[in-house]
């Protein structure tokens, strides 16, 4: 009972603290967000240690049994010790150990981080240029009336953000303007696409409310391990 | 079956690795043969340029690069482009950065931007790197009081009581511009909310093009201005070349936005007509599906 | 790039629905959010002065000194942590223009009636306040506010004792309060009400009831199920209802006695994860099916966990693909990769710029507060029912509260009636809120 009844009486009483300091601007209540956000930071700081920890033992497990894939695993094990250590003894800083930071330019650490971390990070990113297209093929099909809308809608927006959009309309006349492609397309990005953002953004708020709600009153016990 | 129909079926099916290789090609041929395309500046990219072009020698522009690797490529050229126009036009420039990664961000564009390009500047007089601090939007409230009561060193260490730019400012209100960068949160919505409606300091910012839509609600109220993605780059780059012609003789340099906007406007024309030909295609098959009934 | 527009509706070669359409409810909402054309709103600023006139080459006499500012006062800042106050003024009794452009105000503050005053801030022509934060608590202060052209200046009255205090209650944020409190309302009297026996109508989530039918799949196949709580923390609240949902289909896994497996982009999240599986493992009466190793920790860097997922869904090919949480960027790479394996997906994330990527890649999903809804849905029981029944009612206060504020703000720019600009007024005040 003390394992659940506890950490459910830290909750409501929590929840029931920071939803009020809202509206009391007196300090102590005034900086409980901000103290309570940076509490959180230092725990999740704390619990990397489990994460890290977890993340060598089940890789070194794979490799250990010689697993299926273990190679990635071994590249995942190297890859992590390296930087730890480069990065605790900060190794090759041009200033030494005491006089300067561990990302100090020039440290193997930094070398790490410019040339394999942020090419690897900009290729996964690039990726999704690929994959738009691939999606875009896929789901963009004229079955029925909506998804014509849609498809002629994606088409003005696609068409509209290069410079061929203005050149395919650049022969109507001022009058016309709002039937110009560069027009359609900012008219539909910030007033149709907003409006439907803004519905959803209304429904997702309420949701918020409520399933914050459920968890401070006790009825939504998720976070303990159980429903 | 005649052979134009089993074409189009398996074009009405095509492997998705096709629709990368065609992708990538047409990328790689825009990129090798650097093919750019005129930007026409929309209102909201103008107001930005009009806005920093007007502000007096002097002022000060607080810049939070809240950014990491991942969206350099897109973010990274409205950054420089920001740097180049506030060097150029003699302004106070306070770097800052919510974002861990966005350090090295400020760090990445001083280098490259300023150290390069303007060493006339010195540090501490001209621009000053705050660095990093974690807490999101609790960091702007604080500063938006008080400044110092963070910041009590810049990210080099220095005693922030040394910096002679920092002489006299005890919280962010008085400064005349806040531009960001940002890539998600916190990020320009954060520094709208919690600096600029409550401060009443202009506030403007360039993101990626995905978030864009979400902060259209906020201009031109509480925005005065917001480049969308590298297409608001380029158009934003299109008006520094207007205003400094000189940026047009390096474009590899100085307009990498335009530059990029070349395979990006190309991988866009690449999409169109895989999803026109494929509509072309299931339309066929449909028919011929319906007609066999 | 721009993101992809939200793909059509409609029968999937596999003979299951793509994306159930948003509901009733959320189609007649983004409807009365279209006419909501007014921005929103800012601060208000007084305008500037018009440009004066440029002058003549000959010598000219020397400019009058500005008219002071007049009713200056000076009080402590309401509804605030204290340390602070408010100056305002009115704006001078003579145009501005006249003897020249007015620079500004500048605000000199003493802790003395007689001085001596010291410039604390600037405020620019047509300015009427200014707070001054670098006072302390419990001290009077005085002010005056200096009027300042070219070459001349002219100082108001003293205003004050002005004592900064910290208030107990910010009453600048009633209507939060109110609007919060009716939220809250609803919501309890709806789970009280089902509690005694109401019945509620909630609609069908295809989502929600594909989770039998996917995981039933996965287990004929022979393939795990993957799900992916996100790539937030614990103190995300969409973490939390996607952890929640980890629940029932770990519940609905372990009586299939199906493979389960959880990477993690937190190590919060991992242990919260492995505490819930474990929990519906035992309750489903198969507690040596629970693996712990089947939960773990991969990366906190965003790329780095998608690169690692990825990984595994190519190698192991699940038959199954959950994604609930809090996404970015990665969202399409995980939806492509996962329709390339063949999996069946149900996705649900309250990140609206994500939402397009998901309904475009994915079989199945939960838009926004679906995502919200899911774990009183999953589980029917009566009291996380009644939250669902909130929800609905705060959209409702919602959707009224367009229809009439678009309804007055139209009347009252048709009309220019003063009665419906101030009604005007006080609409766009009350839903407004002070964030700082």
């Amino acid at each position: 009972m003390m394992r659940r009844t506890i950490p459910l009486f830290i909750t409501a009483f929590v929840g029931s603290i920071l939803v009020i300091a809202y509206f009391i601007p007196h300090p102590p209540f005034d900086q409980l967000r901000e103290d309570f956000s940076i509490f959180f930071d230092i725990i999740a700081a704390v619990a990397f240690i489990l994460g890290g920890g977890n993340l060598i033992r089940m890789h070194g497990n794979r490799v250990s049994r010689r697993e299926k894939g273990y190679g990635y695993s071994l590249v995942t094990v190297i890859g992590f010790a390296l930087v730890l250590v480069i990065g605790l003894t900060k190794m090759g800083n041009p200033d030494g150990f005491r006089n300067s930071s561990v990302t100090a330019a020039g440290s193997y650490f930094d070398l790490a981080y410019q040339y394999v971390f942020r090419p690897c990070a900009a290729t996964m990113f690039a990726l999704l240029a690929f994959y738009v297209a691939s999606a875009s093929f896929r789901a963009f099909r004229a079955k029925n009336v909506e998804a014509s809308i849609l498809l002629l809608v994606a088409f003005i927006i696609l068409v509209g953000r290069t410079f061929v959009g203005a050149w395919l309309t650049a022969w109507l006349p001022p009058s016309l303007d709002f039937l110009t492609i560069p027009y359609l397309a900012d008219k539909i990005m910030t007033v149709l696409n907003f409006a439907g953002n803004r519905a959803i953004m209304i429904g997702i708020a309420l949701g918020i409310v409520s399933t914050s709600l459920k968890v401070i009153i006790g009825i939504d016990r998720s976070y303990l391990g159980s429903g | 079956m005649s052979r134009f129909i089993r074409f189009v079926e398996t074009f009405n099916s095509l492997d998705k690795r096709w629709i990368f290789l065609a992708v990538g090609v047409a990328v790689v041929t825009a990129t090798i043969f650097r093919l750019t395309f005129p930007e026409i500046p929309t209102p909201m990219v103008r107001a930005i340029y009009d806005k920093v072009e007007t502000l007096p020698v002097g002022s000060r522009v607080l810049l939070p690069f809240d950014y990491d690797p991942g969206s350099e490529p897109e973010l990274q050229p409205m950054a420089d482009a920001f740097v180049r126009q506030c060097a150029e036009k003699g302004l106070k420039m306070y770097f800052i950065a919510l974002w861990p990664l966005g350090q090295s961000m400020v760090e990445g564009v001083i280098n490259r931007v300023l150290l390069e390009e303007y060493p006339q500047l010195r540090y501490g007089e001209d621009y000053v790197d705050l660095g990093y601090k974690s807490g999101g939007e609790g960091v702007i409230a604080v500063i938006l009081t008080d400044l110092k009561k963070l910041y009590t060193t810049d990210a080099r260490g220095t005693n922030i009581e040394a910096i002679p730019m920092m002489a006299g400012i005890a919280n962010i209100r008085g400064f005349d511009l806040i531009l960001n960068v940002s890539a998600g949160y916190p990020g320009l919505k954060e520094w709208i909310q919690y600096a600029g409606t409550p401060g009443n300091i202009p506030t403007a910012g360039g993101c990626t093009a995905v978030q864009a839509p979400l902060l259209y609600p906020y201009h031109p109220d509480q925005m005065l201005g917001l480049m969308g993605g590298i297409k608001a780059a380029a158009e934003y780059e299109a008006l520094m070349m207007e205003g400094y012609p000189k940026f047009a003789e390096n474009k590899a340099r100085y307009l990498t936005a335009l530059t990029r906007m070349g395979p990006q406007t190309v991988a866009h024309l690449a999409i169109i007509f895989f999803i026109v030909a494929g509509n072309v295609a299931y339309q066929i098959m449909r028919r011929r599906k319906g007609a066999a009934r | 790039m721009p993101s992809t527009a939200p793909r059509p509706a409609g029968r999937s070669g596999r003979g299951r629905r793509r994306g159930a359409p948003p509901g009733r409810p959320a189609l007649l909402l983004a409807a009365l959010c279209l006419l909501l054309a007014a921005p929103a709103p800012g601060q208000e600023v007084p305008p500037l002065p018009a440009d004066p006139p440029a002058e003549a080459a000959r010598p000219q006499p020397p400019a009058p000194p500005p008219p002071p500012p007049a009713e200056v006062r000076a009080a402590d800042t309401p509804s605030d942590s204290g340390r602070s106050v408010t100056v305002r003024w009115s704006p001078p009794a003579e145009p501005a223009g006249a003897g020249g452009p007015l620079l500004g105000f500048r605000i000199e503050r003493a802790t003395g009636a007689d001085g001596p005053f010291a410039a604390v801030g600037q405020a620019p022509p047509g300015a009427v306040r200014y707070d001054d934060t670098g006072v302390d608590n419990g001290v009077a202060y005085y002010y005056r506010v200096v009027a300042t052209r070219l070459d001349a200046e002219t100082a108001s009255a003293v205003a004050g004792p002005a004592i900064p205090r910290p208030q107990w209650i910010n009453t600048n944020q009633w209507n939060v309060f109110l609007i919060l409190a009716l939220l809250l309302g609803f919501n309890l009297y709806f789970i009280e009400h089902i509690k005694a026996g109401g019945k509620p109508f909630i609609r069908k989530i295809a989502g929600l009831e594909a989770v039998t039918e996917a995981v039933g799949r996965a287990t004929e196949m022979g393939r795990p199920i993957l799900f992916v709580p996100g790539i937030q923390d614990m103190n995300d609240i969409q973490t939390v209802a996607g952890v929640t949902i980890l629940g029932y289909i770990a519940r609905t896994t372990a009586e299939y006695d199906s493979r389960l497996t959880v990477p993690t982009s937190r190590a919060l999240v991992m242990t919260t994860a492995r505490e819930t599986v474990k929990e519906a493992y035992l309750s489903a009466g198969r507690p040596d099916s629970y693996d712990e190793s089947s939960i773990y920790y991969i990366t906190d860097e965003q790329f780095g966990y998608v690169a690692g997922v990825n990984g595994y869904m190519v190698r192991e090919r699940p038959a199954t693909c959950f994604y609930m949480g809090a996404f970015y960027a990665e969202s399409l790479i995980l939806a492509e990769t996962g329709n390339s394996i063949g999996a069946i997906q149900v996705a649900g994330t309250a990140q609206p710029a994500q939402l397009p990527f998901f309904v475009a890649a994915c079989d199945y999903t939960l838009i926004g507060e679906e995502l919200f809804a899911a774990s009183a849905y999953l589980s029917g029981e009566p009291k996380q029912l009644g939250s669902i029944k909130g929800q609905d009612v705060g959209k409702l206060l919602g959707m009224v509260s367009i229809v009439i504020g678009v309804t007055v703000l139209s009347l009252a720019l048709v009309t220019g009636w003063e009665p419906l600009r101030r009604a005007a007024e006080f609409v766009r005040e009350f839903w407004s809120t002070e964030l700082a």
